[in-house]
């Protein structure tokens, strides 16, 4: 076993499929000499060199367009962009190209795609740096969308981001990069698709998505003193999302919190609720309850935002919420 | 660079088949054939020929939702997109992407994109990779005036020239994006002069001119299998008719225009001249090219429609 940081474990399991396969390619801004605005990149143009690790112009749209044209000649690329919102230059080919081309193509070519792009909501930014995006991703069929909470998880992740053959979206939390976690010396692939239940319990199941998870495990000590054990699982993937592991942890506690930073309305807890709805009615207590950023944009000052950017606290209030819905 | 009498006698077989082709996409769709909408190339044929006689099979072409033109000039076959038109299990997308996202990789033939200039940067990561491969191939990005206004374009034209990438850039102007006049839309008088600001070579020729395009698409072709970078060539013509099949404004815009410098004809005439083609062989090259078509119309209505279980395959690897 080995230390890293979240973001190291990202850098090394770039490097490792860029070891593995000479036509792996990285494309972005400042991702080359400069090793990324956030250092996720650092090394790997020493490594394999500027022709493979390319630093390009602020060009969001054709970043991510270019590394679709290398994937679909065999080359799979990865895209970096700095920030989340700045997928928004980049959505009609994260949108209406990667993930359609195979299709109305009638499977011709396959797009091997991974952008890796961060969400820096919780430190400050302002609103056009801290967004999390990820519910406008997973409504479109064809991407695959993967948040990774722990070092372990993020190298494990990309790598099967790398290795898949389909665009793949892979929204890292900034302020979980310096986090560390014990990586094995041997290979290992974290495969899509697969929840991981991150703490065990019976009184309530919270799902959490990426910054939420740290968040939720410490709430679920907090809760741990007043004798409530609550069930953290972390999708990992949002799309494919494992709703069976969540249905199952539901038919067992019968409440169901779903925490995430992203604003609430239209966001991923709501599918999450109705695919459990759908599944499970009959073993809930009550309705699902979402922990979620309220429907403004993101401020800056520390105070405001500190108000915005859900809190332990309020998981554990959404969990107690359910105290005497059971006897 | 001079074209071979074989070659040039296929650059004119297969004008005729898009022309035959548009036509025939045309009547099909108003004998309710299919759905959506389809955008003819009739009367820039020459463009489509032009440049893709200065190609190699190795090399690759992208083009737009008006790209049946480009798909016949690099090699597509009839049967597979007249079939893909009309939606059936035979099409050459299985009738997943309709008219406006044919495609046949095996010939080189990176698909018709549907986004208006959507296509062009990934032309260029198409590019990049042939640069990264050793080989001299080439990358041709078809698109039209109006894509030439949309932003996707000089981040590429800018990114091609830094990195030399072996790409051509073939904007067909003919004069309007729908409804808009390029008078209207576009600052300079041709499109090839925003070549000077990103450090490419821009040329403009007319587009209904076969050996003008050709020359010009040759010298930018092995400019570009040299490793000395991009070229952005505009081709002058003109649209036929409406910007599509449904589409409301101005019908047959340019058709009087049109039927006084039709391209085939024209292409057609030149080779008499240069003693290519006799007459009787001239009536047969089109004769063939009819015969092609109406096999592949023919093909296309006898086909199947794809089975309900394919909306599920294709999405992913």
């Amino acid at each position: 076993m080995h230390e890293l940081t979240y973001a190291q474990a990202i850098n090394e399991g770039i490097r490792e499929e860029m070891r593995r396969n000479p036509k792996t390619m990285v494309l972005g801004e400042d991702v080359g000499k400069y090793g990324g605005v956030f250092g996720v990149t650092r090394g790997l143009f020493d490594e394999f060199g500027g022709a493979r690790v390319r630093d390009c112009p602020l060009n969001e749209a054709a970043i991510v367009s270019f590394a679709i044209g290398l994937a679909i000649q065999g080359r799979p690329t990865i895209a970096e962009l700095e920030f989340m919102d700045f997928t928004t230059f980049a959505m009609d080919s994260i949108t209406n190209q990667a993930p359609k081309l195979r299709y109305f193509w009638g499977g011709q070519v396959s797009v091997p795609l991974t952008v890796r792009t961060p969400i820096a909501a919780g430190l400050g930014f302002g609103t056009q740096h801290s967004q999390s995006l990820e519910a406008w991703l997973v409504h479109v069929p064809g991407l695959k969308v993967v948040m990774p909470s722990t070092a372990y998880d993020a190298k494990g992740l990309i790598k099967t981001a790398i290795l898949d053959p389909n665009p793949v979206v892979f929204a890292e939390s900034i302020a979980l990069y310096a986090t560390k976690g014990q990586i094995p010396d041997e290979e290992y692939l974290i495969p899509f698709g697969k929840a991981e239940i991150k703490r065990n319990g019976d009184d309530v199941t919270v799902v959490a998505l990426g910054l939420m998870v740290p968040k939720a495990l410490k709430a679920a000590e907090e809760l741990a003193q007043r004798g409530m054990e609550i069930e953290v699982i972390d999708p990992r993937t949002l799309a494919p999302l494992d709703i069976e592991t969540i249905v199952a942890s539901v038919k067992k506690t019968g409440r169901l919190v779903i925490a995430h930073v992203a604003s609430k309305t239209g966001g991923i807890g709501a599918e999450i609720a109705q695919q459990v709805v759908e599944r499970a009615f009959d073993s809930l207590d009550g309705p699902p309850v979402r922990v979620a950023a309220p429907d403004v944009p993101i401020a800056a000052s520390a105070q405001l935002e500190g108000a915005i950017i859900p809190d332990v606290a309020a998981i554990v209030k959404a969990c107690l919420s359910f105290r005497n819905t059971r006897a | 660079m001079t074209l071979s009498a074989e070659q040039q006698i296929e650059a004119l077989r297969r004008m005729w088949q898009i022309r035959f082709f548009e036509e025939a996409a045309i009547r099909l769709y108003g004998e309710g054939r299919y759905r959506g909408s389809t955008h003819p190339y009739i009367a820039q044929e020459a463009t489509a020929l032009g440049v893709c006689a200065a190609l190699k099979p190795a090399d690759q072409v992208l083009a737009t939702y008006r790209g049946h033109g480009a798909a016949i000039a690099k090699g597509a076959d009839a049967r597979g997109m007249m079939a893909e038109l009309l939606g059936k299990a035979t099409g050459m997308c299985k009738g997943k992407g309709g008219s406006m996202h044919m495609s046949q990789t095996d010939v080189g033939f990176l698909g018709c994109n549907a986004i208006v200039a959507g296509h062009i940067a990934i032309a260029g990561g198409v590019a990049l990779a042939q640069q990264l491969d050793g080989t001299s191939a080439v990358t041709v990005a078809f698109f039209g005036d109006g894509a030439s206004c949309e932003g996707v374009f000089y981040e590429t034209l800018n990114m091609a020239t830094l990195w030399k990438l072996p790409l051509l850039f073939v904007v067909e102007n003919n004069e309007y994006a729908i409804s808009t006049h390029v008078s209207e839309s576009i600052s300079v008088p041709d499109i090839a002069l925003r070549a000077q600001g990103f450090g490419l070579p821009g040329v403009t020729v007319d587009g209904r001119d076969f050996y003008a395009v050709y020359d010009a698409a040759a010298e930018a072709v092995a400019r570009a299998r040299r490793g000395d970078g991009p070229t952005l060539l505009e081709a002058k013509t003109v649209r036929w008719g409406r910007h599509s099949a449904v589409a409301a404004g101005p019908g047959g815009a340019n058709v009087d225009k049109w039927k006084l410098t039709d391209p085939i004809p024209r292409f057609r005439q030149e080779l008499l001249q240069r003693g290519v083609v006799g007459e009787a062989q001239a009536i047969e090259i089109e004769q063939s090219a009819k015969a092609v078509i109406d096999d592949a119309v023919a093909f296309a209505i006898a086909s199947p429609y794809p089975e309900l279980t394919e909306l599920y395959t294709d999405i992913y690897a």
